[in-house]
This record gives C-alpha cells, sequence and structure tokens, in this order.
C-alpha cells in the first residue's frame, strides 16, 4: 500500500543549505528547514521573500543552485527529483490560482499527472468519473449545487476551486500538504472550510506547510512559524512564544530594515 | 445541470439548446449538410450523382490526414506550418528509393522516416531550445522544401511502375472495389486521433498544455519532450500525407506540398477548433475538411464564374467560425447585439 515508503522516520522533508540563484539575483540564501510528520508548519514572509519558491524546490519545480534535500530522513539526488517523483513521495501542493485547468473538466483535472489507464495509455475514463463524483458529492459537498465530473473549471467559484485541489490532494492520500496562499481571494464562509481542512490534515497524522498572508489564520493553526525575508530564513517560532500583536510588529519591523547585505550582519 | 437553469420556457429552450451543443462537431454537420443541399439544388446534374462523391473521397484524405495531426497541435497551442515540405520531402524520399531499389514499401518507410525526422526536429527547436512554433516552422518549412528541391533538382518523377503492386493496392486502390482506400486509411486515423486526443494519457497531456501551461507544468506534465512527441506524430502523419498523394497521382513534383498549407488549417479551424488551445474536436475536423475539400469543385459546378471561388471560401470560412462560437456561448450574440445598437446610436448622433 505505501509503495516502499519509509513508514518510521523523524522528519517528512529536511533541507540543508538550500541555495538558489537567477543570473545575480539570490532567490533563495542557504536555507536550513526541517519538518516534522505530524507539523503544520507555516511559512511567513513579505512579497518576494521567496516562500514559493522555496516550495517549488521541496516539491519538484525547480532545482537549486545548490544545498541538500532529504525525504523521510534519506537524501534525494536532484538529478531524479521532479514533480513525478515528488508526487510518487507522497508530496501534494495546493496553489493560489494554477492548479486547476480551466477549460478541462474536473474529472480530468482530478487525475491528470496520475490518470487511470490501461496498460496502452488509454484512460479509464468511466472508472475516472465515478471516482471523481465520489470524491466532489461524499468529501467536499458539492452534491445539489450543479456540480459534478464533467463541470468545467471555470464554471467554478474561487472557494470551489481550491476545494477541489484540496480534494484531490486528500484523494491522493499525501504525507505532505502545500498549501501555497489557499485562502486569498476567498469568501469568508469558504476560508472556515479551508481553515477546517488544515486542522483535519493534523488530526490525520499528515505534515503540512502552509503559506499564508493572514497572520491570525497561520497563527491559531501552525505548531511552528517560519519567517523568510529576501530569500533568507530569519526566525523560527513556536506560536505559543509569541502574541499575533508581537508576531504582526516583528514583521513590520522586518521590513523596514535595510537590505541585509548592509547591516554589517 | 437543470437545477442551475431558470425554470419556465426560457430555462427548458436554453436546456435543450445545451444539450444540442454537447454533441461534438454538431454546428459544422449542419453546414456541411446545408452546403451540399445547397449544391445539390444549384448543380443537380453534379451534385446528385455519385461520382463527384467518389472523387472527394480520393482528394480529401491526404488533407484530412494533415488536419488531423494539425487538431492536436493546436489543441497544444502550438502550430504547425512546416508539413506542405514534408509533403515534397517524404514525397521525393519515395519516389527516390523506389528509384534506386525498385522496393516501394522500403521507400514508404523512408518516406515515414523522413517526415518523422522534421517533426522530431521541429519538436527539439520548439520544446527544448524554446524557439515559439509558428518561427520554427516558418523557418523548417523553408529549408525542408529546399532541400527536397535540390536533391530532386526541381525535377518530377513518373512512378507508373508502381500501378500493379502491393503497397499501390494497399494506400490507393479499392475496398470491395468501390471504395477508395485513401478514405479508409483517412478516417480509421482520424477516428485513431480522436481517440489519442480525447481517451489517451498523452492528449490529455497536449489539452493541459494548451490550457494553461503553468498548469500543466505543476501536475507532473513534461513539456518538452510531449512537445518533442507532439511534433514527431505531425510529421509522421505528414509523410503519411505524402504518400497517399504521391501513390494517387503516381507521380512525384518537387512542388506537391504548395497549396496544402491554408486549406488543411482552415479545415481545422472551421470545424470548431480554438486557436487558444486547450480544446479541440477531431469530429469537427474531419467534417471541416470535408467543407474545404469540396467547395471549390462545388462553386464551380455551380456554374458561378471561377473568380467567385475564393471569395465564398473565404464568406463561408466565417461564418462557420461565427456559428462555433454563438453555439459555445450564445451571450456573444448579446453582446453582438448590444455593438450594433451602439453603432446605430452613434450614427443617429454623428452628423448632429
Amino acid at each position: 500500500m505505501r509503495d516502499g515508503l519509509a513508514r518510521t522516520y523523524q522528519h517528512i522533508v529536511r533541507a540543508e543549505g538550500i541555495s538558489l540563484s537567477y543570473g545575480n539575483i539570490r532567490a533563495l540564501s542557504d536555507i536550513d528547514l526541517a519538518i516534522g510528520r505530524n507539523e503544520i508548519v507555516g511559512l511567513i514572509g513579505d512579497n518576494g521573500a521567496g516562500k514559493s519558491t522555496l516550495i517549488k524546490v521541496l516539491t519538484g519545480v525547480v532545482r537549486p543552485t545548490s544545498g541538500r534535500l532529504f525525504v523521510r530522513d534519506a537524501e534525494v539526488d536532484w538529478a531524479r527529483y521532479s514533480v513525478h517523483e515528488a508526487h510518487r513521495l507522497r508530496f501534494e501542493t495546493v496553489y493560489q490560482e494554477k492548479s486547476l485547468g480551466d477549460k478541462q473538466p474536473l474529472w480530468r483535472n482530478i487525475f491528470v499527472g496520475r490518470q487511470i489507464t490501461n496498460r496502452f495509455g488509454f484512460i479509464k475514463v468511466d472508472e475516472e468519473r465515478r471516482v471523481a463524483n465520489d470524491l466532489l458529492s461524499q468529501r467536499l459537498g458539492f452534491r445539489g449545487v450543479g456540480i459534478d465530473a464533467n463541470s468545467a473549471v471555470s464554471k467554478l467559484s474561487g472557494g470551489e476551486r481550491q476545494g477541489v485541489a484540496i480534494g484531490r490532494a486528500m484523494h491522493f492520500d499525501a504525507d505532505l500538504i502545500v498549501l501555497d496562499e489557499p485562502t486569498v481571494a476567498l469568501a469568508i464562509s469558504e476560508v472556515r472550510k479551508v481553515l477546517d481542512f488544515v486542522r483535519s490534515i493534523k488530526d490525520s497524522g499528515r505534515a503540512c506547510i502552509y503559506i499564508e498572508h493572514n497572520l491570525a489564520h497561520v497563527h491559531e493553526l501552525a505548531d511552528r512559524l517560519l519567517v523568510l525575508d529576501r530569500g533568507r530564513l530569519v526566525a523560527n517560532i513556536k506560536p505559543g512564544d509569541i502574541s499575533l500583536e508581537d508576531l504582526t510588529k516583528f514583521l513590520i519591523d522586518l521590513q523596514h530594515r535595510l537590505p541585509s547585505g548592509r547591516e554589517g550582519r | 445541470m437543470e437545477s442551475v437553469l431558470p425554470t419556465g420556457g426560457l430555462g427548458k429552450r436554453l436546456g435543450h439548446w445545451r444539450r444540442l451543443a454537447q454533441i461534438e462537431g454538431l454546428p459544422i454537420i449542419v453546414v456541411l449538410l446545408l452546403l451540399t443541399g445547397l449544391f445539390m439544388v444549384a448543380a443537380p446534374g453534379v451534385f446528385l450523382r455519385w461520382p463527384i462523391y467518389l472523387s472527394f473521397l480520393t482528394t480529401v484524405p491526404p488533407m484530412l490526414v494533415l488536419a488531423a495531426g494539425l487538431t492536436m497541435v493546436v489543441a497544444a497551442g502550438e502550430i504547425d506550418l512546416s508539413f506542405p515540405s514534408v509533403l515534397a520531402f517524404s514525397g521525393f524520399l519515395f519516389a527516390w528509393a523506389v528509384g534506386v531499389t525498385g522496393n516501394a514499401w522500403l521507400g514508404f518507410l523512408l518516406a515515414m522516416a523522413g517526415g518523422a525526422l522534421v517533426g522530431f526536429t521541429n519538436g527539439v527547436l520548439i520544446g527544448f531550445v524554446g524557439v515559439p512554433s509558428i518561427i520554427t516552422t516558418i523557418g523548417t518549412q523553408f529549408f525542408w522544401a529546399g532541400v527536397a528541391s535540390i536533391l530532386s533538382g526541381g525535377m518530377s518523377d513518373a512512378l507508373q511502375q508502381l500501378a500493379g503492386g502491393s503497397l499501390y493496392a494497399v494506400f490507393a486502390g479499392t475496398l470491395f472495389g468501390a471504395i477508395p482506400m485513401q478514405a479508409v486509411w483517412a478516417a480509421g486515423l482520424t477516428v485513431l486521433m480522436w481517440f489519442i486526443l480525447n481517451r489517451h494519457r498523452f492528449g490529455e497531456h497536449i489539452l493541459f498544455m494548451g490550457d494553461n501551461r503553468n498548469v500543466a507544468k505543476v501536475a507532473g506534465i513534461n513539456i518538452a519532450w510531449e512537445t518533442v512527441k507532439l511534433f514527431t506524430l505531425m510529421g509522421l502523419l505528414g509523410g503519411f500525407a505524402a504518400m497517399l498523394l504521391t501513390l494517387e497521382n503516381l507521380n512525384y513534383f518537387a512542388t506537391q506540398g504548395q497549396g496544402y498549407l491554408l486549406p488543411a488549417l482552415a479545415g481545422v479551424f472551421i470545424g470548431g477548433t480554438s486557436v487558444f488551445g486547450g480544446t479541440a474536436t477531431m469530429v469537427g475536423t474531419f467534417f471541416g475538411t470535408f467543407i474545404i475539400g469540396m467547395l471549390e469543385a462545388g462553386i464551380v459546378a455551380t456554374g458561378i464564374a471561377g473568380f467567385w471561388v475564393q471569395a465564398i471560401e473565404g464568406v463561408i470560412f466565417v461564418v462557420a467560425v461565427i456559428l462555433h462560437l454563438v453555439v459555445e456561448s450564445p451571450t456573444r450574440l448579446r453582446a453582438f447585439a448590444g455593438m450594433t445598437g451602439r453603432w446605430q446610436r452613434f450614427g443617429r448622433r454623428g452628423p448632429g
């Protein structure tokens, strides 16, 4: 069932000295981090701090310039690491908006990249549709709102889209779920649903990296907060040790500091 | 679906409209039937007899094979303008191999390999080097057409000796003594392409690449390799179209690709495939290509002066594309009505 993946491990993912440069621009500088097997880690920082870039490295979308990566305590070979490999290692990512193809029906979106096929690569459409309909009506509560496996994504609201992307992660039974600002542009009632899902990740024994602008949400939910600033990891905080007010003040002060190179740190 | 629609007459009518619109390629099938009916009335001497239809079954297949491949390319949000050069290059390779070895099947394999080579080169340039497909294929169209001219010295090559052979029988003979084999092959390939586009993993990857490249990338699709596969497939289909064409004519011309570029593309777009990628209809391409293939003969048969042919083709093309847009989203009709309303107001205000 678990595809030969290790069952006992301390960290689902651990990074050492990850750096990434685009030409002269350093997007990430010497990042060290470790995520426990049942830990909700909030990743915060200003726009352009490198949050999205960091999770792209962790999930195989982008290869770093240097650094080492360990998954379930075993080192990963960068040459073989890819989105596909990350899927196999049971990492799932829910992006702000680019998780779903607008013009495609939901059943394709749920299975793209992991289609149920026969040995010639032809998709078993009936099976995919059936599983997609189960997922939509039972786990996501889309029954009776006119959405089924054949609906095109372009007909869904922003919250419904996040619901589908999150449902997909649940369906594929991920051990690490990365949420990249999943509540941006959602109605309050829909934000509540997303936050409940983040709690259910914790309850089901999985790990989660949660990128969020709304500090109140992340302060409420996360076991630990990592703060990124201009490509560097500048703080590793337990929410219990700092109040929401102090956290907010800390982040604002961070933004008003000079670029890190000029402070003589 | 019904529950979200307003109840009452309008809702019901919209419901029917949507169910009809879901039949793949329906608008273009209606256009084809209307056109055929029109030609039957205007030129009964030609269109109420079977030889004209039999002749379409030998002239349309090479274009249909090309259009089926182009539908996949357009679905991926790409374009291929180099296939006319494959018709020339693969045709030359075939004629050359037949002349040197006398083995027609060897020539067939070489022609297919030549098509694959052109497509593979396109795919590497587009997928790995990153040159946009429209630019790549303009360049390779000139290059391979040039290569075919150089190698053949611009000469044509008669291949009459193949008329009794097995290759000719398989690709240009008749089935049950009546149906041209080209039509059987082209129809079979179009069905296969429908399954690859709509039911195969590769087709789904193409649709996502055309829909949104970022989504395709994060879904784990290897965009560069799928692009290489896509253009190699297009090259192979171009090589096959070259074989159908060369065997039907039993002659190779250095210029035999000319005149296929726009009609094959028109067949794809008249069929309802969106130029923006992410959606495509193989059924639409099938009937769209037949419309393009019968228009010229049809217009000439009605007795209208030959000068009119292109203008009428253009009108039918634009009308068909508008029809697709309206069927897809009836709201566009309202937007259009709104625009004409504005123009009327503008006209009234103008002189004052």
